[in-house]
């Protein structure tokens, strides 16, 4: 799946994004947006005036054509609307066609007792058996029962390298639409046709049973009230105006409202919502209802695994540790050697620190190509080279090493246990069956990760760290990595209790987890975000999945759930900024008939009153496919305390959008007087 | 200006005072005068048979309802039966049916919108039964759903407070002894307090003239302390028998100020001491983001009527008479501009409504302040009402700046959701539909027109007046209105009935949803409510949407007065 694409215009979104813009005029389907639906409702009315100029008022044909413009640019404050909607759900059609496309394939071998039959994978249902040999495409999510083999899930992840499956664990769970890439794999279907992973993934993107947020729906209300006070004021305007012998004519009136009501927010609430989600999506994260990156934004606590999310994992070499009497010379070429073809992350490490430390060595390329190599497996849990004159260099987990060794010697079981005391992870060299010592692999903390959790500090968010280490290499880490806590010889049961405790007091807790025993932690943290390498059990008790299976990203995936509710937040303030301007242009022109002094507040000098309310409208029209960018990409957003952000936000968007308009309309009036006057209005 | 200055450098410590003892009568804390007051109230639970349970959110306001619709009921029945009860030495006739819904309506609503004048309107009787009882009983009412109100937003509870146990309280240890010291200071400064008929005298010019008396000093200290403000004689407190000097000015501005002042500082002290007491903090710092965003715009409205009133009127500058004293029409001459701009900006913040000048007099922006005071309702505002009608502004304005930081909106830890913006947003509504709607009713209708009396912009300006009034339950007249007919006495009556009705009982709604809600953390992540950025952004937010519904109607009215006056 090809996520990464920075612009989020094509040619193909536009088109078929102005199409459906078209279909969304639907009254029924436009009342769901209750400020569109007034406007629209002002659209038919200024429409039926154009048709009949005197439906109201008897005798004024020449307001045909004023109505007719009017009429025009509503139809287009419509439109736009519409389209920032279709153009945030165009972005998710595209993924969805290729992910349909994984899914239409396939036929499953079935054992059916203990034969095996060809059928259509639509009709498996939960509990069947099947197997899928390599270059098979899995039919279903299920659980692996027997084998073990490589399987692509680049489908679905966009990660191209194979990951390993087996039975038991935490790698046993298979996604339907993956495919096998070497050996075979017997698989017990979990979930019925479609509610696959993929299905439910098709249906979340495609945004078919979206729902609206809390907040969203919070959020509307005020627009709604908002609409209601606005289209107050127009309609008691009327009979004011009328008692200080003010006419005034339908088509202004209904200008007026649309110009008041907040249609800036209004149309682009709904592409804000979809556009969140589907930044998050960009992420390669599936987040299994909107209301779920909303809560993101929430979050105050972060619960976060020390391996794979904080560190690397226990891969990184730091040390050479010789038994006594061998040289550290012999032993680090030994280690060298028997990791040169190694490409597991340990082994590159390996060969990086034995360079760094300067090994003397000859000839490498020759001895590459001269000697065979043992490569390391998930079977043998180890590798090594023989060279062409016969000498054996081997590395790998202790007790298979030690399996293979003639003698062990005294003070490896002491090295071992200082290594792994330390929280490090041991592997013992070995040439000729003779144990020369061990590699340290330690656990590295990711690069950069102090500094992000420092920017969390700021925007107030704690980090607790949870390890299975002794509470001294714990303690080691934590402050290595810069964590506010963390719980050392933690037990899966020991981080719901922590996610209650922070609860309790008040807080929103995130965490990340793969396990089957993370499941319950993952259910009952209000945001869990699962990998994708997880468990099914882990998957489904998760809010949120992570297909890159990056426990890291959780951080990222906070900070948009944060710029979704500030996209709303400051389109909504600049909605509400805007009217100051408006009614400048507005107000003076509508009473210029009547009361003459009102030139005075006509402070943008707006050439006539016609031109004034038009261009109030254009402007109120034209914003909106303006602010599509902002509506898709989110505002944007710095890790600042709440404080400094609200200032930066309100100045940007409610000083700003108090300014601008003054400034469009005034450019708009500058344009459009001339061609009002060839028209002859 | 120096005098301006001096009555608001002597309100800042009385209101801090004021406030701590509302706190403690509030949160029924030790105090002092608890054995004596104690006793007191004894007696009134046991004679009314007051369980004095904690009462949920419904019970408090289905209570206050209650209560109040007895006493309309009461109220009723009095003014329109006065003239055959005793007590009636000037022999007034029973008030007419629309009127009598008007004013029992209107004393109930603490708004004292006076549609008849006193002295010849009412028998003493029901100037002390229905009008200053209702003084009371209504300021009180107010008094208590705003602690019932207060009490839920920090509470992890619905049911707490007992709506009648909080009214006996406010009355017995708050009104009354305030009222008894204010009313001495007024005798000693001359108002009359007596049952004495009205003295008829013939003046120097032979003419025959009534000097109207009774028991009025009562009266005045409940009028402001209560944010009442309905006047016993019908020039209200530019009557010489209601306010004779400056110190009786002062002291009446300062007693309208006094409890909505206080009511803001007892907010901030349950905020401030939810978590630790402290006998060092005096507001509390959301107290304080709340008492400055309301002096701002308070601060701004004086400022611009005491300008607008100096500056005087071009047009009788024009015809060359010395107006160096500014706008003088309608105001006494021993109060001068400072001391009736001061009185007219505080009566209509603190929604009391009685009056020491003309405010139809008024210069155009001088009369635009309090018409805008009364449409926004929350500068202080009246009888703790004004202190729930600015939180409304203060849930909506969280809502935004959370959004604007990214984070779901919550106040002092309680989420706002769809449900309670749902209750704001109508009670942020429901004011401006009434002042609107009605006035807009009024322009079209026949029995509207004939009330108003001035020809276009000024007419209109009336018509705005009179129901931004009502609704806010102010109660103060832009006067020059012939409102006392069916159409002026109906529909001010029903503004005022639901402007305060049915705002109270939306926001013990909103103040019951929020006692329910989990208290979430706070932490440098969320909103800081209590800085000066929030502040400003309140204020900003106030005067947006407040601006935002009311300028087309201001610019009918006040704005093309002052143009075609400056023009």
């Amino acid at each position: 799946m090809e996520t990464k694409k920075n612009s989020f215009l094509t040619k193909e979104i536009i088109a078929t994004s102005l199409a459906s813009a078209f279909k969304k005029f639907n009254p029924v389907y436009m009342i769901k947006n209750p400020v569109m639906f007034v406007v629209e409702i002002g659209f038919f009315l200024v429409v039926l005036l154009t048709a009949f100029p005197s439906l109201f008022h008897s005798g004024n044909q020449e307001l045909r054509l004023y109505n007719g413009i009017v009429a025009v640019v509503l139809f287009l404050t419509i439109l736009f609307a519409n389209f920032a909607e279709s153009v945030a759900q165009g972005r998710g059609k595209a993924q969805v066609a290729t992910l349909k496309k994984t899914k239409s394939s396939t036929s499953a071998r079935v054992v059916i007792d203990g034969k095996e039959v060809m059928k259509p994978a639509s009709t498996l249902s939960h509990g069947d058996i099947v197997i899928v040999r390599a270059g098979e495409t899995i039919p279903n999510d299920g659980e692996v029962i027997d084998g073990i083999a490589t399987v692509d899930e680049s489908a679905i992840t966009g990660e191209s390298a194979p990951v390993i499956k087996e039975r038991g664990g935490d790698f046993s769970s298979v996604t339907g639409g993956t495919v096998v890439t070497s050996d075979e794999l017997t698989i017990k279907i979990t979930s019925l046709p479609g509610e696959s992973f993929l299905d439910k993934m098709i249906s979340l993107i495609e945004g078919a049973n979206r729902k609206k947020t809390p907040n969203e729906i919070a959020l509307s209300t005020l627009l709604v009230s908002l609409t209601i006070i606005f289209l107050l004021v127009v309609l008691t305007l009327y009979p004011m105006l009328h008692y200080l012998n003010i006419d005034i004519s339908i088509a202004t009136l209904v200008a007026l409202t649309v110009c008041l009501i907040p249609t800036t927010i209004g149309g682009l609430l709904s592409a804000i919502g979809i556009a969140g989600m589907d930044r998050v999506t960009q992420f390669n994260v599936i987040a299994m209802n909107g209301k779920a990156v909303e809560a993101c934004g929430d979050v105050d606590t972060l619960i976060l695994d020390k391996t794979g999310t904080i560190t690397y994992g226990n891969r990184m070499a730091t040390a050479f540790l010789p038994v006594s009497g061998i040289a550290q010379e012999e032993l680090k070429v030994a280690a060298y050697l028997s990791s040169l073809t190694d490409d597991t992350p340990e082994g590159k490490s390996i060969v990086a620190l034995a360079k760094e430390q300067n090994i003397s060595i000859q000839n490498v390329e020759e001895l590459i190509q001269t000697s065979e190599h043992i490569p390391f497996t998930a079977q043998t849990r180890m590798s090594g080279l023989d060279t062409a004159d016969g000498t054996k260099f081997r590395k790998g987990a202790y007790d298979v090493m030690k399996k293979q060794s003639k003698v062990v010697p005294k003070d490896l079981e002491k090295l071992i246990h200082f290594v792994s005391n330390e929280g490090g992870t041991p592997l013992v060299v070995m040439k000729n069956e003779i144990i020369l010592g061990v590699i340290y692999l330690k656990d590295v903390v990711k690069s950069g990760l102090k500094e992000r959790f420092k920017q969390l500090r700021e925007m107030g968010i704690q980090t607790i760290m949870c390890t299975g280490d002794n509470p001294l290499t714990a303690a080691a880490i934590a402050k290595e990595a810069g964590v506010d806590s963390f719980i050392a010889e933690s037990k899966p049961e020991d981080k719901i209790q922590v996610i209650r405790d922070e609860q309790k007091l008040g807080k929103v807790v995130a965490m990340t987890g793969d396990g089957t025993n993370d499941a319950p932690a993952l259910a009952q943290a209000n945001v869990g975000m699962a990998m994708n390498s997880g468990t099914n059990s882990a998957k489904e008790a998760a809010n949120m999945v992570d297909l890159d299976s990056d426990p890291t990203k959780l951080i990222e995936v906070v900070e948009i759930g944060k710029q979704l509710l500030m996209t709303r937040g400051a389109l909504t303030t600049f909605s509400i900024a805007n009217d100051i301007a408006k009614y400048f242009a507005i107000i003076p022109a509508i009473l210029l008939i009547g009361i003459p002094e009102m030139s005075r507040l006509n402070i943008m000098h707006l050439d006539s009153p016609i031109s004034a309310i038009l261009s109030a409208l254009i402007f109120n029209a034209l914003i909106i496919p303006l602010l599509i960018p902002v509506a898709m990409k989110g505002v944007q957003y710095k890790a600042m305390s709440s404080s400094k952000l609200l200032i930066k936000n309100t100045l940007i968007y409610g000083v700003g959008g108090a300014i601008v308009p003054f400034i469009g309309i005034k450019i708009i009036d500058m344009i459009i007087s001339p061609l009002l006057k060839t028209m002859g209005i | 200006m120096w005098q301006i200055i001096l009555v608001l450098v002597i309100y800042l410590p009385l209101v801090l005072i004021i406030g701590r003892y509302l706190y403690k009568v509030t949160m029924g804390e030790k105090m002092w005068g608890d054995s004596f007051f104690q006793r007191i109230e004894g007696i009134i639970y046991k004679i009314s048979a007051v369980k004095q349970e904690d009462m949920t959110g419904k019970q408090y306001i289905f209570s206050l309802l209650f209560s109040n619709a007895v006493m309309i009921a009461i109220g009723y029945c009095l003014l329109r039966l006065q003239s055959v009860l005793f007590l009636n030495p000037n022999n007034i006739g029973n008030m007419e049916t629309t009127l009598s819904f008007n004013t029992v309506i209107s004393f109930m609503t603490n708004t004292n919108l006076q549609h008849y004048s006193g002295e010849s309107g009412l028998s003493y009787l029901s100037q002390m039964l229905v009008i200053i009882f209702m003084m009371f009983t209504s300021a009180a009412s107010g008094y208590a759903v705003c602690m019932a109100f207060c009490r839920r937003l920090i509470a992890k509870t619905d049911t707490l407070g007992n709506f009648y146990v909080d009214y006996v309280r406010v009355i017995t240890r708050i009104l009354l002894p305030l009222s008894f010291i204010v009313s001495l200071i007024l005798v000693s400064q001359g108002v009359p307090q007596t049952f004495q008929e009205n003295i008829t005298l013939t003046t120097i010019e032979d003419k025959q003239q009534d000097i109207a008396l009774g028991p009025i000093a009562a009266m005045e200290s409940i009028k402001h302390l209560g944010t009442n403000g309905g006047g016993f004689i019908g020039a209200n407190s530019s009557a010489p028998f209601e306010n004779p000097t400056i110190l009786t000015n002062i002291v009446e501005i300062l007693s309208m100020m006094l409890l909505p002042g206080a009511c803001v500082v007892t907010l901030g002290l349950m905020i401030a001491y939810r978590k630790k007491r402290s006998n060092n903090v005096w507001l509390g710092k959301q107290g304080a983001s709340i008492f400055i965003a309301m002096s701002i715009i308070f601060l701004i409205g004086v400022a611009a009527v005491y300008i607008s009133e100096k500056s005087g009127n071009p047009a009788i500058h024009a015809i060359g008479i010395d107006d160096h004293t500014g706008n003088m029409e309608g105001k006494e001459t021993r109060f001068g501009i400072a001391q009736s701009s001061l009185f007219t900006a505080v009566t209509t913040a603190f929604t009391t409504g009685s009056i020491n000048n003309m405010h139809d007099t008024l210069t155009p922006l001088g009369g635009l302040v309090p018409l805008f005071n009364m449409m926004l309702n929350v500068v202080f505002g009246g009888k703790g009402v004004g202190l729930m009608n600015m939180m409304m502004y203060v849930l909506l304005t969280i809502f935004i700046a959370c959004l604007m930081i990214g984070r779901t909106p919550q106040f002092l830890g309680k989420k706002i959701e769809a449900k309670e913006m749902k209750l704001i947003a109508l009670c942020i509504l429901i004011h401006p539909a009434l002042i609107l709607g009605f006035s807009a009713l009024a322009v079209v209708t026949d029995g509207g027109i004939a009330g108003i009396t001035n020809p276009g912009a000024h007419g209109l300006s009336q018509v705005l007046y009179e129901f931004a009034s009502s609704s806010a339950n102010n109660g103060s007249g832009f006067e020059g209105l012939l409102d006392n007919s069916t159409f002026w006495n109906v529909t001010t009556g029903l503004a005022m009935f639901f402007g305060h009705y049915i705002s109270i009982v939306l926001q013990i709604a909103i103040a019951s949803l929020l006692a329910k809600k989990l208290v979430h953390n706070e932490s440098v992540g969320t909103l800081n409510t209590s800085n000066a950025t929030f502040t400003i952004f309140l204020v900003a937010i106030v005067l947006v949407v407040g601006a935002l519904t009311f300028l087309p109607a201001l610019a009918l009215g006040p704005i093309t007065e002052y143009l075609q006056l400056n023009s």
